[in-house]
């Protein structure tokens, strides 16, 4: 019993670690461009897509894959940017939202038409197959990883925004862009550069999620979904909150998959409604973080 | 509008969003023609095992029947019910209402089965089921009904080809998965039964949501019930997703998998050697005979090299059959064509030794036990299976003796 809840946990670390590095991306595009970023679970299943294709045509290995993905995907985002997002800064922030679902769909057709619905393998690199004695219980090495590196992932990045010059200067924009303009700096290409790293953020985890799941055009839709539950239950305004949410709902998911399986679809939006009733800012929410 | 406010919201119309299909065009149609409607998962979780492959089979059936019937063009459309029973509902009654459709075919997906059932047999008009495998469609008289048929396979024929097989080779303790709604729940009714009445037990089970895609919770608890074989009451991406991380987990060195339902989609999909040694039980298989494969090839060059599954195969025959039905009664009128459906013996490129059970609607044919082979063995791509044993009609599927609906 005991090995067994000590695995259901983990599993629930697993799936927290993608809702927190989505959310994670999430918040950082909110926090600066105001924009509520629908695309994000296509820029993940983009990366998946990169990571595959790589694989399949140019023979890129699993670690390759891991930088060059969120590389590619962060152009793509970038163009998107530039070209489409930014035309919309002066509009109510739902036109963004529209346009950004717009996207979401286009894209995601597109990727049906080329590779179906069904997906396609992606295998677990050689040197992560098989499993890991943990001492208490064995896991496999894969999974491990997953939660390794999305931790670090995570913690690099709320140690860059919080800790570094290039972190203050953000949260300076965010704050006031007008001023920190005047200061000298490129607030334009700031929330353009911002943009693409929460795309890349989001295409890490693609290619991450690559061998657990098969690579689908609809992947995306699988995750962007409970994610923004999970921003909700986190609430806006808080980099930590975003991280430490992610993982802890993917626990207390997984949990209440064990404890009574045909929940397991809905806890999530479950746990959201509560949160809403009781905490309608999130747990780690602030009300200048949701304006 | 604050944001805050905004998200939930969000999160909610995002659960709505993969049902923002592409909208059918209205369908201008009267008596001058024979209308077909396909009502199909061609977007979610069964879309890749059926889909629009299904689609392409049905035109096929169409054009090889030479394009009319009667002197009457057919014309086929077709609708996307995305899993929804309440949808597949409305779809049926759009098809019947709108397209004047005389047929109604595929409803992979149990629940849409029974939706569209409901629509038949209060419209009177022909369904033929080759997707959806609850035995309820012909065996509970709740929904069984002069009009509706069912074609290819049922979980019953699932449960006594496989399960019984893997119980006698001496799986005797079970732990299953299954999908949570009318198809799993039918299959994990038949696979208890047929474990249990070959000195077998089930141990545990989970009801999981359909399009779960981590299982690894569930297959945690079945690890710790140490079975001889974890049996996957699943269908499509749900079993694909579930045999990828229950290679990951290192489960098969411990018990057998069974499948209950598989398809050469889903092998494809994560590649024969995560499935290789596996026993199915398939309703047929492009790569039978010659008239099979003369068929796989020409649905290729029409379907981006892929050969159809035996779901689409199933969808060829079933128009092709009905169309003859039509033929032969002079009319497409319902109650002329159900008549001369009933009893019809069939054999053709998927269905061999069949005949159309008149009590219940079931189509009684040969099944297949076969065997996944693995990469090594797989002499070309989509050649998934080798045929172990052919199991006839007539023990493969439910004895009339013990069948609850009478049509007659």
């Amino acid at each position: 019993m005991l090995e067994s809840l000590g695995g259901q946990i983990f599993n629930g670390l697993v799936s927290g670690a993608f809702y927190a590095m989505l959310s994670l991306g999430l918040a950082i595009i909110f926090g600066l461009l105001r924009i509520v970023n629908f695309a994000h679970g296509t820029m993940y299943m983009l990366g998946a897509f990169v990571a595959y294709i790589g694989a399949q045509s140019l023979g890129l290995n699993f670690w390759v894959a891991l930088v060059a993905s969120p590389i590619v995907v962060a152009i793509v985002g970038i163009v998107l940017e530039r070209t489409l997002l930014s035309r919309l800064y002066k509009l109510d922030v739902l036109y963004n939202l529209l346009l950004t679902f717009g996207i979401t769909l286009f894209i995601e057709d597109a990727m049906r038409l080329k590779f179906g619905m069904q997906g396609s393998p992606y295998v677990i690199p050689n040197q992560l197959e098989g499993v890991l004695n943990l001492g208490f219980m064995i896991y496999p090495t894969y999974r491990v990883f997953v939660i390794v590196a999305s931790l670090v992932v995570c913690i690099a990045t709320w140690l860059l925004i919080e800790k570094t010059s290039l972190g203050a200067t953000l949260r300076a924009a965010t704050e006031n862009p007008g001023l920190v303009r005047a200061f000298g700096i490129n607030v334009p290409a700031l929330i353009t550069g911002v943009f693409g790293f929460g795309c890349a953020l989001a295409a890490f985890a693609g290619v991450l999620a690559a061998p657990v799941n098969n690579v689908a055009p609809l992947m995306g839709d699988d995750i962007i979904i409970p994610t923004f539950a999970v921003v909700v239950i986190g609430g806006m305004g808080s980099i930590l909150g975003s991280i430490v949410t992610g993982f802890l709902v993917g626990v207390v998911v997984a949990l209440g998959a064990f404890f009574y399986p045909p929940i397991s679809g809905t806890l999530i939006y479950i746990l959201m409604a509560f949160v809403l009733l009781v905490k309608p800012t999130g747990l780690f929410g602030t009300l200048e973080g949701s304006r | 509008m604050k944001l805050a406010r905004l998200l939930p919201l969000i999160a909610a119309c995002g659960m709505l969003a993969p049902m923002a299909g592409p909208i059918q065009p209205a369908q201008a149609a009267g008596n001058d023609q024979v209308v077909i409607a396909n009502v199909g998962d061609e977007s979610g979780v069964y879309s890749g095992l059926d889909g629009m492959g299904a689609v392409v089979a049905d035109q096929m059936a169409i054009d090889d029947f030479g394009g009319k019937v009667l002197g009457k063009p057919i014309k086929l459309v077709h609708y996307d019910h995305r899993n929804d029973a309440g949808l597949a509902n409305q779809e049926t009654n759009e098809a019947i209402d709108r397209d004047h459709a005389t047929l109604l075919v595929d409803y992979t997906n149990s629940a849409t089965a029974l939706s569209g059932e409901n629509v038949a047999k209060a419209k009177h008009i022909v369904q033929i089921v080759t997707g959806g495998g609850t035995d309820a469609i012909t065996n509970n008289p709740k929904y069984c009904n002069k009009y509706s048929f069912h074609y290819g396979y049922d979980v019953y024929a699932l449960a006594h080809g496989t399960a019984a097989t893997l119980t006698k080779e001496g799986g005797k303790k079970w732990y299953t998965v299954t999908a949570n709604y009318a198809f799993g729940q039918a299959l994990y009714d038949d696979v208890k039964a047929a474990v249990e009445a070959n000195g077998g037990q089930v141990v545990g089970n989970d009801f999981v949501p359909l399009g779960t895609s981590d299982f690894s919770s569930f297959l945690l608890k079945a690890q710790g019930a140490k079975p001889d074989v974890l049996g996957l009451d699943n269908a499509g991406n749900d079993t694909v997703n579930a045999m990828k991380q229950i290679n990951e987990f290192g489960l098969k060195k411990t018990m057998k998998v069974g499948v209950m339902l598989l398809f050469e989609s889903d092998v494809h999909a994560l590649g024969p050697d995560y499935w290789a040694g596996s026993t199915v039980t398939i309703g047929g298989y492009w790569d039978l005979d010659a008239k099979s494969r003369a068929f796989a090839e020409r649905f290729a060059k029409k379907y981006h090299g892929n050969m159809p599954t035996w779901s689409e195969f199933a969808n060829y025959s079933a128009v092709f059959q009905y169309l003859e039905a039509v033929k032969r009664a002079g009319t497409a009128d319902s109650d002329a064509v159900v008549k001369q459906l009933e009893g019809h013996k069939i054999n053709d490129a998927f269905v061999h030794n069949g005949y159309i059970r008149p009590q219940d609607h079931l189509l009684i044919h040969d099944m297949y036990l076969a065997e996944v082979l693995p990469a090594s063995q797989v002499k070309q791509p989509w050649a998934y299976f080798k045929i172990i044993k052919t199991i006839p009609g007539e023990q493969a599927f439910r004895p009339l003796s013990e069948v609850k609906c009478n049509l007659q």
